[in-house]
């Protein structure tokens, strides 16, 4: 098991560079660091000496893969490439383009909210998601079942953003239930934190319910769920006993790949509802055209969702002891 | 002078697939099977047929031209070089066709159907009072969906961004469609290290943050290309054609994050498809393996590339307007229901409130997602032999 993971880790090495190499082609070759320069100095009234200089204090003058000016390991090390993707390698994210603040630091203090808000929309999601799918498959057949997907499919028909605004504007705005949108540190958060996970909740339900559906009617048709029926359980213990349990390995693939993501909050939830959190973060370093946080966020990315296929990996393990990791 | 857009091909190719299909289906095979099975779902009829009313709209927006300017005694203008000055705005058909409703507009908001402004103003009357009124509309009652803030015809821009919600839904798989079934085939047939390198080329990418991926492209290439509203001679190659169209940039990105999923399904099929005794006899024959892919694994992994691009439709619908949300979709002056949606955010908190905008948004939107949805299920069920013999 361990050797599993160390080599999986290993393997996630080449990954990151792959990732590292793409977004220093996209964002160093075809997007120069002059272009950038331009872009955050302002368009007008530009010196060369005002972009050289501002290029040298982020260290964007030197060359991008190969250094011909320097010799031997100095050709490789002193280049972009090299100088800001490394120090990636131990989370050093260096600062950024525009405003100068130290990104990692930015980073960890964003996560929480960001997590705030994920975590309980996480938790509650899947429990209600369950919920209702099992009660669909449970009546499977009757008009409950019919009208219940005919709801689902509904239901995914809808923006997200009408979702938000919808609840914004119907729990917040008309019945004064909840603020519309803002936070608030430690404890006193929560009034601002229960409508974005209600509407996020909702906002994927219909999703969710269906895919949970099918995963249980797979199931439930298997020999084994007859054999159980057949010898005298009742269909309720059958069902949570027996469906359950094993369905959890599709919901598992499904599930715990995200896990990690949810430190990286939701750039539209966050957006909608103020939340000082990482996706409001990215957003704002979109809009303001900050390369160096979208290729920290970036690459910050790429890591969740290989710890994520790792966890996934690790988790079917524990849930079916069928599969070894070897 | 007709002016052909990158995005525009899109729909035309989209409508050939159609026409394609529609005789395929006679023919003998399992088109025609999965179609005789869809034919009686009444369900799916409904949404096909309202799929294909969408699609026709943005056909109808798809065919533009640009006019001739004429002078104030109508007569052509001409450059001093003696070619012929055309217009910079390239009006398609559907433009011409609703003519009255993208012309007739009022001052700002009214609501539907209304005889008067929705906001009061200081009006004159003719004895020379002033007093502060609603004042009447220049084409009262015709709005049906009301006027937006700048007091266009809501109604018209719904329409317009149909066009957009099909070419992202329908163009962003297109694009991919050729990549996927190479590279997915090829690391599924000949598996060693060819298998490796493909893998490891899709495993990178999905790695990175869709949006994020979206949104750095978008900001190096989508920047130059076409956004709507006026077309500039720079723009327009070979006096007819314009190929750098923010648009067109938009699908091929979501394209590269939507492409590791149909790549991974082709793979794995492929895989599948080999071991077949037709492809192990084919190969005992001394069938080269090109042609071994091009006769035997390809027409069978097609259904799977079909239900796909049915599948994914309406998720790239949905995805555009929340792209064009954060502010880079689709650009400003080309009608997209996500811009509207974004303007028409805060007119909720306006009193009283604005709430057509956002109305005809959601209802063009779900009417477009929805029976996609619906159709898409139809095609998987009737494809998909798995599913089918449950």
């Amino acid at each position: 098991m361990l050797a599993y993971i160390i080599r999986r880790v290993l393997y996630a090495f080449p990954i990151i560079m792959g990732v590292n190499l793409l977004t220093t082609v996209l964002f160093f070759y075809v997007n120069t660091p002059d272009d950038m320069a331009r872009k955050i100095l302002g368009e007008k009234n530009i010196t060369q000496e005002a972009i050289e200089n501002w290029k040298r204090d982020r260290g964007y003058d030197l060359p991008v893969f190969i250094n011909t000016e320097e010799k031997g390991l100095a050709m490789i090390t002193q280049t972009i490439f090299f100088q800001k993707s490394l120090p990636l390698l131990w989370f050093d994210f260096g600062r950024s383009d525009r405003n100068n603040i130290d990104i990692g630091r930015e980073i960890q203090k964003r996560m929480w909210p960001s997590l705030s808000i994920s975590l309980p929309m996480f938790i509650i999601g899947i429990m209600a998601n369950l919920t209702f799918a099992m009660l669909i498959a449970f009546y499977r057949g009757t008009y409950l079942d019919i009208w219940g997907v005919v709801l689902c499919v509904i239901m995914m028909s809808i923006s997200t953003l009408f979702y938000i605004i919808g609840g914004q504007y119907l729990l917040g705005k008309v019945l004064k239930l909840f603020p519309i949108s803002g936070y608030d540190t430690g404890i006193y958060s929560i009034k601002f934190i229960i409508l974005p996970v209600i509407i996020g909740v909702i906002s994927t339900m219909g999703v969710g319910i269906r895919f949970y559906r099918t995963v249980f009617l797979e199931e439930i048709n298997k020999d084994y769920i007859r054999t159980a029926s057949a010898k005298g359980l009742s269909e309720t213990r059958v069902l949570f006993k027996h469906a359950l349990k094993n369905a959890m390995i599709p919901v598992l693939t499904n599930v715990v790949v995200s896990i990690p993501f949810l430190f990286y909050g939701s750039l539209i939830m966050e957006a909608f509802f103020a939340i000082p959190g990482l996706g409001s973060f990215t957003i704002d370093a979109i809009q303001a055209q900050d390369f160096a946080i979208v290729r920290s966020m970036v690459y910050l990315g790429s890591i969740l969702y290989i710890v994520g296929l790792i966890l996934t990996d690790i988790s079917y393990t524990l849930v079916d002891p069928r599969i070894r990791l070897e | 002078m007709p002016v052909v857009l990158s995005t525009d091909l899109i729909v035309y190719f989209l409508v050939l697939l159609i026409i394609y299909c529609a005789f395929a289906v006679r023919k003998e095979g399992y088109l025609s099977i999965a179609w005789h099975q869809i034919r009686t779902n009444k369900l799916a009829m409904v949404s096909m047929f309202i799929l294909f009313l969408y699609i026709g709209v943005a056909l109808l927006d798809s065919i533009r031209w640009r006019d001739v300017v004429l002078d104030s005694e109508g007569r052509v203008m001409h450059k001093e070089d003696g070619s012929v000055i055309y217009s910079p705005q390239a009006l398609s058909l559907l433009d011409r066709l609703l003519h009255d409703m993208r012309v007739n507009t009022e001052k700002t908001f009214s609501a539907p159907l209304a005889t008067h402004l929705y906001v009061k103003e200081t009006i004159e009357l003719p004895d020379g009072t002033r007093i502060r009124d609603y004042p009447p509309l220049k084409y009262p009652g015709t709005h049906l969906l009301g006027t937006d803030k700048v007091g266009n015809d809501v109604l018209f821009s719904a329409i317009k961004g149909i066009r957009t919600g099909i070419v992202i839904g329908t163009g962003t798989t297109i694009i991919i469609i050729p990549f996927a079934i190479l590279f997915g085939v090829l690391a599924g047939f000949y598996g060693g290290v060819v298998d490796d390198i493909i893998q490891y080329i899709y495993t990178t990418l999905s790695s990175i943050p869709s949006v994020l991926l979206i949104v750095a492209f978008m900001l190096i290439f989508g920047e130059r290309g076409y956004q709507g509203g006026l077309i500039t001679e720079e723009d327009i190659f070979f006096k007819i054609f314009v190929p750098n169209d923010r648009l067109f940039w938009l699908c091929v990105i979501m394209g590269i994050t939507s492409w590791t999923d149909l790549c991974r399904l082709l793979r794995g099929e492929t895989l599948k498809l080999r071991e077949m005794d037709y492809v192990q006899a084919a190969r005992a024959f001394g069938v080269s393996s090109l042609r071994i892919i091009y006769r035997h694994i390809v027409p069978n992994v097609m259904h799977i590339v079909l239900i796909t691009f049915v599948l994914q439709f309406s998720g790239l619908v949905l995805a555009e307007a929340i792209l064009s949300y954060i502010g880079i979709g689709v650009g400003p002056e080309m009608g997209s229901w996500g811009n509207m949606i974004n303007t028409a955010r805060l007119e909720l908190s306006r009193e009283p409130i604005v709430w057509w905008n956002l109305f005809a948004a959601f209802i063009f939107m779900f009417g477009l997602v929805l029976p996609a949805n619906i159709f898409g299920d139809a095609v998987r069920d009737a494809l998909d032999p798995r599913l089918r013999v449950r």
